[in-house]
């Protein structure tokens, strides 16, 4: 696992190893294992996917039809497990493997054979992830979240998903340190820290972040592990232990990790908006700051998740302001990347298309996340639908809509192949249309106290859910405009892409030919 | 090329590091947690209250409700009385009666409870079986005492309140379980 060494850098044209499956299995080439991390989050996006579509048909009108409640809890369960940490996460990861060794004129990643490993364990977990709605007592319906004592309770599937937390953990944190590495020690001659692009440093804040809170999520684990096999009373009350500790541990972790789902976010936004508004980004080092401060705020809020636990006053109120307060980073981006559309030379291709509803739809859910902050107001809302609908304004318009952002911005060098602008088009539209109408509504629900992670609900909430259920399976089915856009680029039916396909686009990965050759710097560029 | 490879696996080292000693920090969030809870009275519900108001307000008459549970346990578990009418402020003293019907000497800890949930704010108990682990030899039968006063600042709109008590079996004495005795 050492860097790339001589011998391996004597041919580009000619592909040396493995052929075939074994050429997947045995690849440590970051971009090999940047396009399995993609297919394998896209994989499970899809299922995660079917998750929520059976959630959503259940829910289209009261009372129950489809599942029984048992199996509506495994579903909310695993729907969350599945999409934070098998589509959201690596789906970042293979972002990151594809474009940082390109983006700061590395050949690799730093640690090569590392890589291949933190990749292919993840389709490990998954796979003990999702057989554990087989075993019996089906999967674990304890709530993404594994709260205790609920989770102290559960039978084997419980078990599979501890152990799957603890693997893609591992891969986690393996990848976190590859990419540190990557970025500390790889750069080419003349790129320095405040030279590179965006996207390299929020994800190297992210990782640090990954370094920092993964663990400590495989301890909460561990901790419910051992209580339920071995004796130990860590959350058992019986035993001197507290359930709401687990929610402290696990907060810990939870906040920080949904910065890691945002944060590379904001690094492919900020690589786009400039491209197509034709201008510098505005206010760079106040991005890396703003990004660094809200990576040190994510330690100090976990606790605004927890605000019906019974915590004195005091309490409340320091989460309450310290959550406030990472609005104020937050809304440095946020007017950075419209400063930096202001009198720009716009055009609106597909991966500006889906920024420009990036800013829109995230920024609606940052406000929703600044009202739930309010304890009082939170009080209200806490595990209501408008919480619900909070989390997916963040994580699907968030996270999901800068994936696609940068998946369309990036096909051309990843392919070699243009998209068709049309069908990018019609899934950004379709999507940020059916996007809003799922989750749009979801904010009167809980306003009006439909509480979330229930199969059933009462009779006046009929008409918003209906409403949400058609959303949800035009949301659903969009999705699928997607494989089209890549297939089409892959097979090469479109126009064939230049190095730059875009007009304005600045960057070391676009001079690089499209598509992007099997080793690239082997010679560092020379950064001025 | 060779000083980059060992800087990148000094760096690896550092991080690898990091992240075994985060391991050890969610664990350390547990003693941290405790101490944190003790210094701040959130959590004492093993320890007697402090009874500051004890003027007791003849006016003013409480119905209080007992109830007893058990959480898989084979202990036969009852209050001696359903329910019993006080004056806020008043001393008070109510008995548990709890049975082992096991063949072999089993540990339980009880765990209060109130509804409504705020008055547990105002229900002081100064001796409770519930502040220590009881065990019980095969067949044994104990009446155990509870000594409570409820703060006559409880909110006139609470009429009764139900003390609820749930006997749980301590992880580690089960006899199906070999596994050794947990963390008290």
């Amino acid at each position: 696992m050492s860097a790339v060494t001589p011998d391996q850098l004597h041919d580009d044209h000619h592909h040396h190893g493995p052929t075939g499956l074994m050429r997947w299995i045995t690849t440590t080439n970051h971009k090999d294992i940047g396009t399995m991390y993609l297919i394998f989050s896209f994989i499970m996006f899809l299922s995660g996917g079917v998750m929520a579509l059976t959630i959503r048909a259940e829910l289209f009108k009261p009372g129950l039809q489809i599942v029984q409640p048992e199996f509506f809890n495994q579903l909310t369960t695993m729907h969350g497990l599945v999409m934070v940490f098998g589509a959201i996460m690596p789906a970042f990861v293979g972002f990151a493997n594809w474009m940082l060794p390109l983006m700061i004129g590395a050949s690799d990643m730093a640690f090569a054979r590392m890589n291949n490993w933190s990749f292919w364990l993840l389709p490990v977990a998954a796979i003990l992830l999702i057989s554990s709605f087989f075993v019996p007592g089906g999967a674990t319906a304890a709530g993404w979240t594994l709260y205790a004592p609920l989770s102290v309770q559960m039978g084997m599937g419980m078990d599979l998903t501890i152990f799957a937390v603890h693997i893609m953990g591992i891969s986690s944190i393996m990848g976190a340190i590859n990419i540190v590495v990557t970025v500390l020690n790889m750069r080419a001659p003349g790129m320095t820290m405040m030279k590179m692009p965006l996207f390299c440093w929020t994800w190297l804040i992210t990782a640090y972040l990954l370094i920092a809170v993964m663990p400590v999520l495989a301890g909460a684990v561990t901790m419910i592990l051992t209580d339920r096999h071995f004796g130990t009373s860590f959350f058992n009350a019986a035993g001197g232990g507290d359930p709401v500790l687990y929610q402290h541990v696990f907060w810990f972790f939870g906040h920080p990790e949904v910065y890691i789902m945002i944060l590379p976010a904001f690094g492919i936004v900020s690589e786009i908006i400039p491209t197509f508004a034709r201008k510098p980004l505005f206010g760079y080092a106040s991005m890396v700051y703003a990004t660094a401060s809200i990576a040190i705020l994510s330690f100090v809020v976990w606790a605004h998740h927890m605000f019906t636990t019974g915590m004195p006053a005091a309490t409340q109120l320091f989460f309450m302001y310290a959550t406030m307060l990472i609005a104020v980073p937050t809304g440095v981006k946020v007017f950075n990347w419209v400063a930096t559309m202001w009198r720009g030379s716009m055009t609106f291709e597909t991966p500006m298309l889906w920024a420009t509803g990036f800013i829109f739809v995230f920024t609606m859910g940052g406000f929703t996340g600044l009202i739930c902050a309010i304890a009082p107001i939170d009080i209200q809302v806490q595990d209501t639908y408008y919480v619900v609908a909070h989390f997916h304004y963040v994580l699907v318009a968030g996270s999901l809509f800068a994936l696609f952002a940068g998946a369309y911005y990036w096909l051309p060098k990843w392919t070699g192949y243009m998209y068709s602008e049309f069908i990018g088009k019609l899934h950004f539209w379709c999507s940020i249309i059916f996007f809003n109408i799922t989750f749009f509504p979801m904010h009167f629900l809980g306003l009006a106290g439909m509480p979330r992670r229930i199969p059933d609900y009462a009779l006046q909430f009929a008409d918003f859910n209906a409403l949400a259920s058609i959303g949800a399976f035009g949301f659903g089915l969009s999705q699928l405009i997607f494989i089209v856009a890549v297939v089409k680029c892959v097979r090469g039916d479109g126009k064939k892409a230049a190095a730059s396909p875009w007009e304005d686009a600045h960057g070391l990965e676009w001079t690089v030919p499209s598509p992007a050759p099997h080793h690239t710097f082997e010679t560092p560029p020379v950064v001025k | 090329m060779s000083t980059r490879a060992s800087d990148n696996r000094s760096l690896l080292m550092r991080l690898g590091i990091a992240a075994v000693a985060m391991f050890g920090f969610g664990f350390a969030l547990v003693p941290f947690y405790e101490a944190i809870c003790q210094a701040t009275g959130l959590r004492n519900i093993l320890q007697p209250d402090v009874v500051e108001n004890t003027q007791v307000d003849p006016t003013r008459q409480l119905t209080i409700e007992l109830d007893a549970n058990t959480h898989d346990l084979a202990w036969r578990f009852r209050p001696t009385q359903n329910t019993v009418d006080i004056h806020p402020g008043q001393l008070v003293e109510i008995t548990y009666e709890v049975t082992n019907t096991r063949d072999v000497a089993v540990t339980g800890q009880a765990v209060p409870s109130y509804g409504p949930q705020i008055a547990g704010d105002y229900f002081k108990k100064l001796n409770c079986f519930c502040f220590e682990k009881q065990t019980l030899a095969a067949g044994e039968t104990r009446v155990m005492p509870v000594l409570f006063v409820v703060d006559p600042k409880l909110p006139n709109d609470v009429h009764t309140i139900t003390l609820s008590y749930t006997f749980f079996e301590v992880e580690g004495t089960q006899a199906q379980k070999t596994a050794p005795g947990g963390r008290s």
